[in-house]
């Protein structure tokens, strides 16, 4: 009786966490795929090499190359001097690393604009300078920084925790040079942690809407992202266009899904 | 690089340890700039611009009659999704880490998408089926339900992965003496798991609400921005941006930010709680 009760009642729970992440999110997303390819393979493809369309996965790329390698860069600088560094100011700056969780993407845009927009903090010394940030391609890499900037931190600083300085310290009483040390010693340690970051955030970078809608001016063929073509073709009824720029934005989502998953078990392993 | 000069070589070790040492600060200096250049000199920018006019333009920019229905509906629509979450949240993950089926990986998966997937894909995906023209027998477009189910969907892992770890590493000692002592699935479940979940099932709240209070992408295409129904405040601040208004779009911004904070602390605030509570 127990255990016919039991049984039951894991098929019920089951069964409704099935369905309420199938009626969520697996049917929803299965419907965008199903509907770019309504019209045939011949109609998405033709949608996604549209100039526009091009020039918006052009520009994303962009975005991530320079936003991700800096942003991996700062990770692990930062990193480093919370968990190794004693310095004034640190519990305070190891707290404000993770506002931009904290803050709406619209929010991000306009705080931009007060600092780097023409009549912003900066934006006189800017304009003498000849240099456009908002409504230009600058200031939607500001934003994409902003957005994606504490993930390397997060995945990093555990794991240096973890690793402790043992053997940075024997390799530097062995008379390593400091950048030997963390070539060598530090980097290969915290590889994973660090690959981690840089794939969440790749995917925030990619992905980001918001923050670089309200710096962008949205102007098609120079300022549009992906996701902002994805956002104007919808607006324009042009759905099989939206669908299919959506369906290369879902794509390199599972293929992030996918390599974090692939970490997960490197590290469980290591 | 310059090969050393010979003194640099008999510098005495504790010298050498000093210099190691000093480095952390400098790099994180070099982080701090970095920081304040991106993220803190701009927010600053938003708090002294919903002040340029004293407490006076900053009441009144927040009292506007549609600013405080934005705030007011994104407020209860988030409160909504959380309670939501909370039950569902916890509900997948006892199926994830008790339950055993067939393609249960591929769903442990599924739970990430929402992190990974652009806001803008997350609307489209949710009207695609539910819209005007999606084939579900309902049109979610345009509606107050339309925006929490993209909200639900945007804040889907927070619970989920908040509760899985704990869950895991419960020790299942105590519930089957429970069970041995004769209390039934409900009880053991109430008054042994739910217990030691509540910290992380409150973390994992706090962050979705967090991010609910914020939400924009996921949010534009479904509600339509009707003011007064079914405008969100993160819609309502771009709109207000767009009409170049940024004094009374910061006064609200500073709002959204003092929620999102009182939220995040009280996080981490119970996550030291839940710590110190296990030693």
């Amino acid at each position: 009786m127990r255990a016919d009760q039991s049984r039951a009642t894991r098929l019920t729970l089951r069964t409704i966490a099935l369905l309420y992440l199938g009626l969520l999110v697996a049917v929803p997303v299965g419907m965008v795929f199903y509907n770019a390819f309504s019209d045939g393979l011949a109609a998405a493809w033709a949608s996604v090499t549209t100039p526009e369309a091009q020039h918006a996965f052009w520009l994303t790329i962009v975005m991530v190359a320079i936003a991700v390698p800096l942003n991996t860069i700062f990770g692990i600088t930062a990193a480093l001097s919370l968990v190794r560094g004693r310095w004034r100011g640190k519990t305070i700056v190891s707290a404000l690393i993770d506002v931009p969780f904290a803050v709406s993407p619209v929010v991000v845009g306009l705080a931009l604009i007060l600092v780097y927009g023409r009549q912003g903090w900066f934006g006189g010394w800017l304009t003498e300078h000849g240099i456009q940030v908002i409504f230009s391609v600058p200031g939607m890499v500001i934003a994409t920084i902003f957005v994606s900037l504490p993930f390397v931190v997060r995945e990093v600083v555990p794991v240096l925790r973890e690793i402790g300085t043992e053997q940075e310290q024997a390799a530097l009483t062995l008379g390593a040079s400091p950048a030997q040390v963390f070539w060598r010693i530090t980097l290969p340690a915290i590889r994973w942690g660090v690959a981690y970051g840089v794939i969440l955030t790749t995917a925030r970078a990619l992905g980001e809407y918001g923050a670089v809608a309200v710096v962008s001016g949205k102007i098609v063929g120079e300022t549009q992202t992906l996701t902002l073509h994805v956002e104007e073709q919808f607006q324009q009824f042009d759905l099989t266009g939206a669908y299919a720029a959506s369906v290369v934005l879902a794509l390199i989502a599972v293929f992030v899904i996918l390599s974090m998953n692939l970490l997960d078990r490197r590290k469980e392993k290591s | 690089m310059a090969s050393a000069p010979a003194s640099d070589v008999a510098l005495p070790r504790a010298r050498r340890w000093g210099l190691v040492s000093a480095r952390p600060a400098i790099a994180g200096a070099l982080a701090t700039a970095y920081l304040s250049l991106v993220v803190l000199i701009p927010i600053a920018a938003v708090l002294a611009e919903s002040m340029t006019d004293g407490w006076a333009g900053f009441w009144k920019a927040i009292s506007a009659p549609q600013a405080i229905a934005a705030v007011k509906f994104t407020v209860i629509v988030s409160a909504i999704v959380v309670a939501i979450n909370v039950v569902t949240g916890t509900l997948i993950a006892w199926v994830l880490v008790r339950d055993d089926f067939p393609g249960k990986r591929t769903v442990n998966a599924l739970i990430d998408l929402p992190f990974a997937l652009p806001t803008i894909v997350a609307g489209l995906t949710l009207l695609a089926l539910y819209g005007p023209k999606g084939p579900a027998p309902v049109d979610i477009g345009f509606t107050k339900v339309g925006v929490a189910a993209a909200l639900l969907f945007v804040t889907l892992p927070f619970v989920v992965r908040s509760v899985q770890p704990v869950l895991m590493e419960l020790d299942r000692e105590m519930e089957e003496a429970a069970q041995s002592l004769g209390a039934g699935g409900f009880r053991v479940f109430r008054s042994i798991i739910l217990p030691t979940l509540l910290p992380a099932i409150a973390s994992g709240a706090g962050l979705g609400f967090a991010r609910a209070l914020g939400e924009f992408g996921s949010v534009v295409l479904i509600s339509g921005n009707i003011p007064f129904k079914t405008e969100v405040a993160s819609v309502f601040l771009f709109g207000q941006i767009e009409s170049n208004n940024t004094r009374g779009a910061a006064a609200v911004s500073v709002v959204l930010l003092v929620l999102s904070f009182v939220l995040l602390l009280a996080v981490s605030w119970v996550g030291t709680r839940a710590e110190r509570h296990a030693r």
